[in-house]
């Protein structure tokens, strides 16, 4: 149980739909103890002042993706972010920023589950593989290109850090890229072709303008500006071999 | 998203304006791409030389006068911070936009990337120094 004589000062953005015009910061004493998270003080809030605040969570060890907040401003999970490093002080949590709000920290993320489906984010073969072929053979180096693209857990910080996609809530945007970058990077995958038209499109990698800070705030170490960055010579590439193959790229 | 008014739900849009003073990270950007523009001026005062200089003996002469008026050294000493500001932001954003660079088997380090274009273009900006000088004087 949390020590009751340290407590903190949580503002959190309320926004019930059925009562409120728009979103309103709603303050709580919260006690707390050391290796409390703020995910921990929203519990806290739900359990025994607040039935009503509403936040997603699962995991609670960072490797979900779904307690994604702003935290004094900033992308993070509540999970992975203690209550200590605000004190003396308080601690102001919002819904992740630049995605619609449903209902007090809980965000609308049809678009980013809609943009992951388009990707075709798994291994997409040649011809189909049966089980007597064997499994496929990769070597390390392989792997490596692939490997840190692959430790993404949707959870939509790096959307929260871009502003180009809250500017423009088409872009393709900073996690869907590395995804699919991942799997065009995975020498079992045969999918790039399927997947070049998003890259190259209106709503594409040219949309980023090297902001950087989705990789800065990415739980896992993934480095989605990378993806982008480094799709945008492939797209440049893509446009430019249609000219000189006759399959071409870049339709 | 298309939300059916039947459903009681009323998904609430935040505005975006003023985005870029929200985060420090955001101002450093601003600032980055705001330098960007001495480095398009600065262009310009060189290719206002090169025309200059096509012009004649005496239209290359007047050029360099204005560039020793007060002025122009005021304006050389602002486009100095900002463009080494600039260059220094650049290398800290290049390893974000590069492909790995395998040495030896092993990745590059991003602050070795960062490393070695500053190098670059120190000794790029003191060679053409030298150089510079060498012709003035």
């Amino acid at each position: 149980m949390p020590n009751t004589e340290n407590t903190i000062m949580m503002d959190v953005l309320r926004y019930r739909p059925e009562q409120d015009a728009k979103p309103v910061l709603q303050t709580y004493r919260v006690p707390f103890s050391e290796d409390m998270s703020v995910l921990q003080g929203l519990q806290y809030i739900k359990d025994f002042l607040d039935g009503t605040l509403s936040f997603r969570w699962s995991c609670r060890m960072a490797i979900c993706g779904s307690c994604g907040m702003m935290i004094d401003g900033k992308p993070a999970l509540a999970c992975k972010t203690f209550l200590r490093d605000f004190v003396p002080g308080r601690v102001r949590v919002e819904a992740l920023a630049h995605f619609p709000i449903e209902r007090d920290l809980v965000i609308v993320m049809d678009d980013f589950i809609g943009k992951l489906e388009s990707i075709k984010p798994y291994i997409i073969e040649k011809q189909p593989r049966p089980l007597t072929q064997g499994e496929y053979l990769q070597t390390p180096s392989e792997r490596d290109l692939y490997e840190q693209f692959s430790s993404c857990i949707n959870c939509m910080l790096c959307y929260a850090a871009c502003p180009q996609y809250g500017l423009n809530p088409k872009f393709l945007g900073p996690g869907i890229i590395a995804l699919l970058h991942r799997y065009n990077l995975d020498s079992r995958d045969c999918g790039e072709e399927q997947r070049m038209p998003l890259v190259n499109s209106e709503d594409g990698v040219f949309n980023c303008t090297a902001v950087g800070y989705c990789s800065e705030v990415c739980p896992k170490l993934v480095d989605p500006a990378n993806a982008v960055n480094v799709n945008k010579a492939n797209s440049a590439k893509d446009y430019f071999l249609r000219f000189v193959t006759p399959r071409g790229g870049g339709k | 998203m298309t939300v059916p008014v039947s459903s009681g739900r009323r998904p609430y849009t935040r505005s975006m304006q003023g985005w870029w003073r929200r985060n420090t990270f955001y101002i450093e950007y601003m600032i980055h791409e705001g330098t960007a523009v001495f480095v398009a001026a600065y262009a310009l005062v060189l290719l206002v030389g090169l025309v200059r200089l096509s012009q004649g003996q005496a239209a290359w002469d007047a050029w360099l006068q204005a560039l020793r008026s007060p002025l122009s050294i005021v304006f050389h000493v602002i486009t100095l911070v900002a463009i080494s500001y600039h260059t220094w932001t650049w290398f800290h954003i290049m390893p974000r936009t590069l492909p790995p660079i395998l040495i030896k088997g092993k990745r590059m380090s991003a602050a070795a990337i960062t490393r070695s274009g500053l190098a670059a273009s120190a000794i790029l900006s003191i060679i053409l120094f030298v150089l510079v000088w060498g012709l003035w004087t």
